[in-house]
């Protein structure tokens, strides 16, 4: 009886954003009287950080500071429409109605301020730390405060934008299955490490190292998270998850976390992640999401890396112990692969 | 502990990292609520003489209804509104209805027939959920067991029981064709024909729960304005709010949708049952309902991950090239669509993985079953074959011998590819990924595969749309007169060619629809990326190329031939970003095309072509 080691590998892609359905998202953006920015959406935040990356967006394409923007969303009566966070359209979806939102709404800020320096608005730029300035003049400027203040209670117009993101809907063909699926593809590689207790069937994978491309890390903290997530519930997927044990039989279904099994804060794997940034052309700032795709690797590399440890290939998911015991059995013993 | 690096040296020349906000690692403004357990839940949203509302649920898993008597629920404490099928305005539905997709199929509460374990048959409204809870346990229902089916492939069987009448061949009707989805490019018999190896597996993906710690809920209530607000757990606000107003026969104006913080979503807050049922008790009470499931209806009733069942064969050539792959696909749906049909075509668009092989078919089935439906889970449509493929791989490369690194490299898409949904791929990046993940981990891979690039080598040939074989296998009915195979390609049917080279035309984003929202491409973050090759089709239509970004310059003329440049060799990063990029010039006037406000007609007057007036 012996304890195995194994490492496996699996790459995958991940297809952002559906375009099958012509599935719009919208996004609005004015200011307040002192001269901050209100983003109105109606899109769900779920944890994965959407009120923040959108926030980053509008800042970023308004050219103000992200503590001077507001993100409102989640009322219908509020929000013009979105139809939801979903098929990782998040990001890319209402990421760009965003940014057409600030982009008007740019314009109109620095339409504003011309009037109130007395150039032309092309000549104008925003310093990202809520200034607007004369290009090559950096004396002649005014705060984007005190324009938003002018351009409502003295020039009378607003500082609004609207946005509206749209892929129409593409036909599938039913004979050759030609689309146009997606708008593009984030990329991810890994190599888990594992042991495998041929007593017991027992896997513990012992560490995770990752590459994963997002297009661009519009909040890297929040990538992070996300990967890290990510990893877990690949972890959870491969070994443990399942609401029919004996599928297709219906029976031993769990109905709570004592028999649902997950790993706990103890089985989070080390996990060395690199990202790569490849920015996609349609995307917000190039910006894939990373959220939906990070799990998927992780169950085949297991699978590869248990078959490396002990020469038991588990096709079937999850890969419980039960299943690794009975093919060492099947096999007459734990049959280790190779170091890799 | 773990660790993260940035690989900023990659694909260095297509960024411009130089930005104000995208980026940063800024906090979220939510933050602190969550953290001090004040951010406000659905649930939060308690009002004065809130109901409680719970189902009576299906113990079969598949039955008729011949009578339910809630007569003796009815007189139980606290009880106050028993719903029934009756009750439901428009009691038929399908999710994807709201994108025309799929037919009606669903009830909100069940009358006729249940057809898994936990289908609502009626819905108890009391001042307390244990009262709720108790008058539910006194609803009889008379039922008639009826045979049932739980595996896919049992399903399809001539003599398999009907799970759902509204499609009485166990299978989603696509495009009122075929009972599954085909993907048909090149020969895969000829591809087979020519490898040295056949590689086969088989692969089961488990059904799997989205496990959120906040469980599906709603809190609906009257509003003084003839509307009724709803307090909702929902991940699609919109998706809710229009099944929500299609079931109930309301007017979507009439209602008003709140969501907000959500206790884990995962897939498993989409399908919108939890707020049509809570509004339905409202509309009938007059006073704030909540239905919330319990932690088993979560698991048990609420739609999991579905399970999978894939089978691939590959063709590979002595030196690891994949000549050939067909795969098979069953998508257990359960009893009633929900989405499961979508996440069919979305993984059709995914196949074969993100590998160049010159010859893939595909057959997948949208398979119903007695069990609880299936809904969409983080990677829906992909997660299943994507264990399928990459387990399928280290088959392959054992069989060759080969690393399993470098037969992925060597058999990666890349720039320029054409992939079997007849759409060039672009933005590749497997390679680097596999490259990164040999050096953090130490598996050497040869020199030849770490010299490797998505950007060089895709392209050329590999561009090219090959004669592709075509059958009329699996029209719907016909798997239920007579025992048919399920793989691609086999069968007695006609076969037919799609004629080399044959590709419709792609579909881009919806233009700005004015001047002002288009983008300065200088302030998105791009450096000159490679310019994507043009496309047959694509439509010059806007001042700008919809994709806005990177390639502000005009898209060229239509050629005939796809002819895709391989990307350009990578340049050192230019000094600037590319503010001195040209105006793009004006798209050609086209009067077949609709006019559109923002397009520039030649000789009209900027103010009559609907465009600001400076």
């Amino acid at each position: 009886m012996a304890i195995h080691k194994g490492r496996g590998f699996a790459c995958i892609n991940y297809p952002i954003g559906m375009n099958l359905g012509g599935d719009p998202s919208q996004a609005l953006v004015h200011s307040t009287p002192d001269g901050k920015f209100m983003v109105s959406l109606s899109s769900i935040d779920l944890g994965q950080g959407m009120k923040s990356v959108t926030r980053q967006i509008a800042a970023e394409t308004l050219g103000v500071p992200v503590s001077d923007v507001y993100v409102d969303t989640a009322d219908s009566d509020t929000g013009p429409h979105c139809m939801g966070s979903f098929a990782s359209r998040g990001t890319h979806r209402v990421g760009n109605a965003v940014i057409r939102a600030a982009t008007e709404a740019r314009k109109a800020l620095l339409e504003a301020a011309a009037e109130e320096l007395e150039v032309n608005a092309t000549d104008l730029e925003t310093d990202g730390q809520g200034n607007i300035q004369v290009k090559g003049a950096p004396g002649r400027t005014i705060t984007v405060a005190d324009t938003a203040i002018a351009a409502q209670f003295k020039q009378g117009r607003t500082l609004s934008g609207r946005g509206i993101f749209l892929i129409p809907p593409s036909d599938v063909d039913p004979d050759t299955g030609e689309m146009t699926p997606v708008s593009c593809f984030a990329h991810a590689a890994l190599v888990v490490d594992l042991e495998v207790d041929d007593e017991t069937g027992e896997v513990s994978v012992t560490e995770i190292n990752s590459a994963y491309e997002v297009g661009r890390a519009l909040n890297p903290r929040l990538v992070e998270q996300q990967l890290i997530g990510g990893a877990w519930m690949g972890v959870s997927h491969a070994l443990y998850e399942t609401t029919e044990p004996y599928y297709p039989d219906r029976s031993h279904g769990p109905v709570d976390f004592n028999t649902y099994l997950m790993p706990g804060p103890g089985e989070v794997v080390n996990h060395n992640i690199a990202v790569l940034e490849r920015p996609a052309e349609d995307a917000p700032f190039g910006g894939k999401g990373p959220g939906e795709m990070c799990a998927n690797p992780v169950l085949p590399a297991i699978a590869n890396a248990v078959y490396n440890a002990v020469g038991v290939r588990c096709d079937t998911l999850p890969i419980t112990p039960e299943k690794v015991l009975r093919g060492i059995l099947a096999n007459g013993g734990a049959r280790p692969q190779g170091a890799r | 502990m773990s660790s993260v690096e940035f690989r900023k040296d990659l694909f260095a020349d297509e960024r411009d990292d130089n930005l104000q906000e995208i980026g940063k690692p800024t906090r979220r403004q939510d933050i602190l609520g969550h953290v001090t357990g004040r951010s406000p839940y659905y649930d939060d949203h308690l009002f004065d003489g809130l109901l409680h509302m719970r189902c009576v649920r299906s113990p079969h898993h598949h039955a008729r209804i011949r009578s339910i008597d809630t007569s003796q629920a009815e007189r139980m404490p606290g009880v106050v509104r028993v719903v029934l099928a009756r009750d439901v305005p428009n009691n038929l539905n399908t999710l994807l209805s709201l994108i025309n997709f799929g037919k009606d199929e669903e009830k909100l509460i069940q009358d006729t027939k249940v057809a898994y374990v936990g289908e609502p048959v009626a819905a108890i409204i009391a001042e307390t959920e244990g009262q709720a809870r108790d008058a539910c346990a006194a609803v009889r229902v008379d039922y008639e067991v009826l045979p049932h089916v739980l595996d896919p492939e049992a399903s399809l069987k001539p003599d398999a029981p009907v799970v759902n009448e509204i499609y009485p061949n166990n299978t989603f009707d696509y495009h009122d064709l075929y009972d599954h989805q085909k993907l048909r490019f090149g020969d895969v018999e000829k591809g087979f024909s020519e490898a040295d190896h056949i590689v086969e597996g088989e692969y089961q993906m488990s059904p799997i729960e989205q496990a959120p710690i906040e469980t599906c809920g709603a809190i609906a209530a009257p509003e003084t304005n003839d509307r009724f607000v709803c307090y909702t757990s929902t991940q699609a606000l919109f998706f809710s709010l229009g099944t929500t107003a299609k079931l109930l026969n309301m007017a979507s104006s009439r209602l008003h949708f709140v969501g907000g913080t959500v206790g884990g979503g995962f897939g498993g807050k989409v399908d919108s049952i939890v707020e049509p049922l809570s509004v339905l008790g409202a509309v009938l009470t007059g006073r704030p309902v909540k239905f919330m499931w319990d932690r088993a209806e979560e698991m048990q009733v609420g739609a999991p991950r579905g399970a999978e069942r894939w089978r691939i064969k590959d063709g590979v050539a002595r030196d690891g090239r994949i000549l050939a792959r067909t795969f098979t696909g069953f998508f257990d749906a359960g009893a009633y669509t929900r989405l499961s049909s979508y996440a069919i075509i979305k993984c059709t668009g995914h196949i074969p993985g993100p590998y160049s092989i010159p010859n893939v078919a595909s057959n997948v089935y949208c398979v119903f079953t007695n069990r609880t439906p299936a809904t969409a889970m983080r990677g829906f449509g992909i997660t299943g074959v994507d264990f399928a493929i990459e387990c399928h791989m280290d088959k392959v490369a054992e069989t060759v011998g080969l690393n399993p690194i470098e037969l992925r490299i060597l058999n990666a898409y890349r720039d320029g590819d054409m992939k079997p949904h007849r759409r060039l791929a672009k933005n590749t990046a497997l390679i680097e990924c596999c490259q990164v993940a040999s050096q953090k981990s130490g598996w050497a891979i040869s020199a030849d595969a770490a010299r490797q690039s998505s950007l060089t080598g895709g392209g050329g040939s590999r561009a090219d749309i090959p004669e592709s074989i075509t059958d009329s296998v699996g029209r719907i009915g016909e798997r239920r007169r007579t025992d048919i195979p399920t793989e691609p390609g086999m069968g007695a049917a006609s076969r037919g060619r799609v004629a080399a080279g044959t590709q419709g035309i792609p579909i881009v984003a919806a233009a700005p629809q004015d001047e002002d929202m288009i983008t300065d491409p200088a302030r998105m973050g791009f450096r000159h990326a490679p310019v994507a090759p043009s496309q047959p089709g694509a439509t010059p239509s806007s001042p700008v190329p919809p994709s806005a970004a990177p390639s502000a310059a005009p898209v060229p003329p239509q050629q005939n031939a796809p002819a895709p440049q391989p990307a350009p060799p990578q340049q050192p990063a230019a000094p600037q970003p590319p503010q001195a990029t040209p105006d793009p010039a004006p798209a050609p006037y086209k009067p077949e095309q609709p006019f559109s406000r923002g397009v520039k007609r030649p000789g009209v007057s900027r103010f009559l072509s609907g465009s600001r007036r400076r």
